[in-house]
């Protein structure tokens, strides 16, 4: 195999962004399905928080997305 | 693709799959995260439609509608029944403490139909062995997490009138 130091390292960054995202996404379904729980129960009020948590969670997502495409970028400069 | 190949020390499948080894993992890597996210947003959307149906949730106006008469049932007895539209198929229970209960009878974890155990004095699902307190509609057994809902009941007279359908708040 011909992956360098800096592509070991980006690699491993990515990886543990790759976790994170996993992990919040996980954090995600579950907020949906307990949101949709509550929604069809007629309590109507853990709605909005859910959303904005929801919405929270894919900006981060979409943040560390971002951070795996820049460091994409910089290791292959390199 | 070129006709003529100048002779080079790489083989000819170098050339033909130049995708090397690190760099497919970097780019499986970035089309997993790509996916991943647009879950995400995915579960975000599912969010807020969810959101923007309790912002736009109007009470609905239900109508009165007679369900039976109070000698119509001995106690114990049942009765189904429609409410509010035809479709909605609801069950009316006569308890031994001689009052009167109403549900909807689809059960609240797959919809099935639910039915009055005399015996054990509650509504029971034959689907997954979901149970319901005959009390409030409550589950109690089984897979299903909400309750049921109840239809509000108005009795004039000797006659039982549906006048509405609590979703209520009962765990
Ligand atoms: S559908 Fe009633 S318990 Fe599953």
């Amino acid at each position: 195999m011909n992956t360098n130091a800096p592509q070991r390292r980006g690699v491993t960054a990515i990886d543990g962004a790759l976790a994170l995202i996993a992990v919040l996404l996980m954090v995600q379904i579950w907020l949906l399905s307990s949101t949709l729980e509550e929604f069809l129960a007629g309590r109507r009020d853990a709605a909005t928080p859910g959303a904005i948590i929801s919405c929270g969670i894919f900006l981060a997502c979409l943040g560390l997305y971002l951070l795996i495409e820049r460091v994409d970028a910089e290791v292959r400069k390199d | 693709m070129k006709l003529f190949r100048r002779p080079s020390s790489d083989p000819l499948w170098r050339d033909e799959f130049s995708v090397s080894t690190a760099d497919e993992r970097y780019v499986n890597r970035r089309q997993f995260a790509k996916f991943l996210t647009l879950t995400s947003l995915a579960m975000a959307a599912g969010n807020l439609w969810i959101a923007m149906r309790g912002w736009l949730y109007r009470q609905p106006a239900y109508p009165r509608n007679l369900v039976a008469g109070v000698d119509e049932i001995p106690v114990g007895g049942v009765k189904l029944f429609a409410y509010p539209e035809a479709q909605d198929t609801c069950i009316l229970v006569r308890t031994p403490a001689n009052t009167f209960a109403a549900y909807s009878q689809k059960c609240t974890h797959l919809s099935c139909a639910v039915y009055y155990s005399k015996e054990s004095n509650r509504l029971e699902c034959p689907c997954h062995q979901g149970v319901f307190a005959i009390a409030d509609g409550a589950p109690v057994a089984g897979p299903p997490q909400r309750a049921l809902p109840r239809i509000l009941l108005e009795q004039k007279g000797s006659s039982l009138f549906a006048v509405g359908i609590d979703l209520g708040e009962r765990a």
